[in-house]
C-alpha cells in the first residue's frame, strides 16, 4: 500500500460559517496504479489533494480529523521540515494552470534543478544534465537551449510538459495531477495524457488524477472515486462504475454528457438543481435534494459507503434501484 | 430501418441518405446570415511610439459560410483558430479587414454606424464566462432590462419590470432574482441571465461563444436543453462556437471546423461525425475521450504531433501540413481550396 487516507476532514473557517470541503474521505492508492477523483467544482477533490500535500492554507483552513499514511508514515504528524522532504520528492504535484504554476522570473532549467539539488543533493552540473534528460523524456525538442529559457517562451502544452518533467525528475512514488489538461486544447490534451500515462507506467509511479472529465477518467484510470459535496459517494473499478453505476449522482453525470460514440439523443438528461452550499449542507444525504430516487430516509440519515458488488461501493440507501444495467 | 428516429442513428449505413437532411432538418425558410471571404488581420507593431508595422496576424483568413433561419451552425476549433474573432467580426465588434457579412440582405461591413445601431439588437451574443460578462454593480433586473430601455422597447417602468420578469421566467429563473446581484448567483444561474439578456432585444440570431465550457457537466446539460427549447419556441438561429465536439454534435445542424483562421471542413452534423474527411477533423474526433472504459480500450486515438503554429507565421501550403499524418510533398507547396467533394460536404484538403 502506497497511500492510505482514512476519514479525512478538512474544513475552512470563514465568516459565513464552517465550510466542510472534505468531509470524511477514505481511499487507498497502490504502487503504480492510476486512480481518479471525479466530481464537479467545489466537491472537495482539489482540497483532498492539497491536504495530502500538506498545502492547506491555515488560516482559514485546517485538517480537523483523519490519517494520511504514506508508505507507513502518518503525514499529518510530520513537521514542516519533514513534509518538505516528501513534497516534490516522494509525492509530486501537477497543477491545472501551467500559466501560473511556473515561476515567470526563473529559467526552466533553474526550476528543474532546484528540486534536484535540494532533494537529491546533486551538483549543479549533474542536476543540469538530469534536467535535460527529463525534458527530452517529456518530448521537448532541443532541451539544452530550452533549459535557459523562461516560461513565457513556452506554449501551454510545452509548459505542461515542463511541469510533468519537474514532477518526475526526483522519481516520486506518487503524482497528484489536479486537472492537468483542463486548460489545454483537445489535441494537446491527448498528447499530454498519453505522455503522463506512458512515463508513469515506465517508471512505475502511481497517479491520482483529479478531473471533472468523465472521458479522461474512462481512458486513463484503473479505479475511480466519485466525490460529491465533500464525500466519496461511489468507488470502484472504472469498468464497474461506468457499466453499472450504483449511485444516482454517478448515473446522472454519465447521462448528462453527450457521447460521440452513441446516436445523438433528442434531449440531454441533466441533473436538475444546483450543488449544495458546503457551509450549509442539507440534512441526510447531500445529493438528496437533486435526486430522482430519493425516499423519506434520505433526508434523515446520511448513508455511508456499502459494498454493492465486487470492489464496488456506493453511499446510497436505494442503490439497488439505481442503474445496474449499462449506463 | 424506416420509421425510427432515423436521422441520428449512429450506424454508418444510413449516412448515404443523409446529405440532404442536416439542412432540411429544421424549418429552412432562407438564409439569415452569409459570410463571404471574411478576413481579419491584426497588425503587429514594433514599438509603442513609432507604430511601425512589423507583421500581420491572420486571425481569420478567408472564411465563408451561410446560416439558414432556425438552424444551428457549430463552429469548432482549438484556441487561437479564429472562431471567436469570426463571431466578433459578424457582430462588427471587430471591423473585418475584408469580406462581407450579409445579415438579412444587408452587408454589415458597408453600412453606416447609425444603420448598424438599428440592426445590432437583432444579433445578440452569449459569452463564455458568466463571471466576467455580467456587470457586478448592476442587479440582474438592470442587466436584462438595459437593452429594452435603451432601445425604448418598453413604454414605462412597469412595462420594463414585466418584461424582465417574463424574460427571467423564460430562462428558468425566479422573477424575484431581478433584485439580486451577479455574485449571489451560481455559474449556471448566471449563464441563464446571459441567455435572458440575449433574448431581451427579441433577437433572431444569437452567437453563442462557448456558452457552456465554463460550467460543470451537470449544469452544462441544463443550459444546452434551455438553448434548444428557446430555439424551438422562438425560431432562433444560432452560431454555436465551441471546442467540445460532443456538445457541438448534440446542438448543431451543421458543423464547420476551423484551423488557423480557415475553415477546413463544413457539412451536416451526422455526416461530419460519421464520415470526417479532413485529417484534422479525424484527429479532433479521435482525441475526444469517450466516457466508457470498454469503448476506450478498443480505440486507438490519433495523437497529433506538434502544436498549432503561430498565425503570425503560418506554414506555407496547407496550414495543417506540419501536423498532418497524411501529408504529402505537395501539401507544403499548394494551399488547398474549400471544395464540395460530396454533396453538401466541403473539405479543404489536396487529397480530394
Amino acid at each position: 500500500m502506497l497511500l492510505e487516507v482514512r476519514n479525512l476532514r478538512t474544513q475552512f473557517f470563514t465568516p459565513e460559517g464552517v465550510v466542510r470541503a472534505v468531509d470524511g474521505v477514505s481511499f487507498d492508492i497502490q504502487e503504480g496504479e492510476t486512480v481518479a477523483l471525479v466530481g464537479e467544482s467545489g466537491c472537495g477533490k482539489s482540497v483532498s489533494a492539497l491536504s495530502i500535500m500538506g498545502l492547506i492554507p491555515n488560516p482559514p483552513g485546517r485538517i480537523v480529523e483523519g490519517e494520511i499514511q504514506f508508505r507507513g508514515r502518518d503525514l499529518r504528524v510530520l513537521d514542516a521540515e519533514g513534509m518538505r522532504k516528501i513534497r516534490g520528492k516522494e509525492i509530486a504535484m501537477i497543477f491545472q494552470e501551467p500559466m501560473t504554476s511556473l515561476n515567470p522570473v526563473l529559467t526552466i532549467g533553474r526550476q528543474l534543478t532546484e528540486a534536484l539539488e535540494m532533494h537529491l543533493q546533486m551538483k549543479p552540473q549533474e542536476a543540469g544534465n538530469r534536467a535535460m534528460e527529463f525534458l527530452k523524456l517529456v518530448g521537448i525538442p532541443d532541451p539544452r537551449r530550452r533549459l535557459s529559457q523562461y516560461p513565457h517562451q513556452f506554449s501551454g502544452g510545452m509548459r505542461q510538459r515542463v511541469m510533468i518533467a519537474m514532477a518526475l525528475c526526483c522519481e516520486p512514488r506518487l503524482i497528484l495531477a489536479d486537472e492537468p489538461t483542463t486548460a489545454l486544447d483537445v489535441t494537446i490534451q491527448a498528447q499530454i495524457l498519453e505522455l503522463l500515462k506512458d512515463t508513469c507506467r515506465r517508471l512505475h509511479v502511481a497517479i491520482i488524477i483529479i478531473t471533472h472529465n468523465l472521458g479522461v477518467v474512462a481512458r486513463y484510470a484503473d479505479r475511480v472515486n466519485v466525490m460529491y459535496a465533500g464525500k466519496i459517494v461511489e468507488t470502484g473499478s472504472s469498468r464497474g462504475i461506468y457499466q453499472s453505476p450504483r449511485h444516482p449522482y454517478t448515473l446522472g453525470l454519465l447521462h448528462s454528457v453527450p457521447r460521440l460514440d452513441q446516436p445523438r439523443k433528442a434531449k440531454l438528461d441533466p441533473i436538475e438543481g444546483q450543488p449544495p452550499d458546503l457551509a450549509d449542507l442539507p440534512a441526510g444525504c447531500s445529493f438528496q435534494p437533486r435526486c430522482k430516487f430519493a425516499v423519506v430516509k434520505c433526508n434523515q440519515e446520511t448513508p455511508s459507503l456499502c459494498e454493492v458488488g465486487e470492489n464496488h461501493w456506493s453511499a446510497c440507501w436505494v442503490w439497488e434501484r439505481v442503474g445496474g444495467g449499462s449506463a | 430501418m424506416p420509421g425510427n428516429r432515423g436521422e441520428d442513428s449512429g450506424k454508418k449505413g444510413l449516412r448515404l441518405n443523409s446529405p440532404m437532411q442536416p439542412i432540411a432538418a429544421k424549418n429552412s425558410n432562407g438564409t439569415i446570415l452569409e459570410v463571404r471571404n471574411l478576413k481579419k488581420h491584426f497588425s503587429l507593431t514594433s514599438s509603442m511610439i513609432l507604430q511601425k508595422v512589423v507583421g500581420w496576424i491572420k486571425a481569420v483568413d478567408g472564411v465563408s459560410f451561410s446560416i439558414r433561419r432556425g438552424e444551428t451552425l457549430g463552429l469548432v476549433g482549438e484556441s487561437g483558430c479564429g472562431k471567436t474573432t469570426t463571431g466578433r467580426c459578424i457582430l462588427q465588434l471587430d471591423r473585418p479587414t475584408s469580406g462581407e457579412v450579409i445579415f438579412k440582405g444587408k452587408d454589415l461591413t458597408r453600412i453606416a454606424d447609425v444603420e448598424l445601431r438599428g440592426i445590432r439588437p437583432k444579433i445578440q451574443v452569449i459569452f463564455q464566462d458568466p463571471f466576467s460578462s455580467l456587470n457586478p454593480r448592476m442587479t440582474i433586473g438592470q442587466i436584462v432590462g438595459e437593452g429594452p430601455s435603451v432601445f425604448k422597447l418598453v413604454a414605462n417602468r412597469k412595462d420594463l419590470k414585466e418584461r424582465v420578469a417574463h424574460l427571467l421566467s423564460t430562462v428558468g429563473l425566479n422573477p424575484t432574482m431581478a433584485s439580486r446581484y451577479p455574485h449571489e448567483l451560481s455559474g449556471g444561474q448566471r449563464q441563464r441571465v446571459g441567455v435572458a439578456r440575449a433574448l431581451s432585444m427579441e433577437a433572431s440570431f444569437i452567437i453563442c461563444d462557448e456558452p457552456v465550457s465554463a460550467l460543470d457537466v451537470s449544469i452544462q446539460a441544463q443550459i444546452i436543453n434551455l438553448l434548444e427549447d428557446l430555439q424551438e419556441k422562438l425560431n432562433l438561429t444560432y452560431l454555436f462556437i465551441a471546442h467540445d465536439l460532443s456538445v457541438v454534435r448534440h446542438i448543431s445542424d451543421r458543423v464547420a471546423v476551423m484551423y488557423l483562421g480557415k475553415i477546413v471542413e463544413i457539412t451536416g452534423r451526422q455526416e461530419l461525425y460519421d464520415n470526417p474527411l479532413h485529417p484534422y477533423t479525424q484527429a479532433l474526433l479521435s482525441a475526444v475521450p469517450i466516457p466508457d472504459p470498454v469503448v476506450e480500450a478498443r480505440r486507438a486515438p490519433i495523437i497529433l504531433k506538434g502544436e498549432i503554429p503561430s498565425p503570425l507565421n503560418p506554414p506555407p501550403g496547407c496550414v495543417f501540413h506540419p501536423r498532418c499524418f497524411e501529408a504529402q510533398k505537395e501539401c507544403s507547396q499548394e494551399a488547398p481550396e474549400l471544395r464540395e467533394v460530396q454533396p453538401n460536404h466541403w473539405v479543404s484538403c489536396l487529397r480530394f
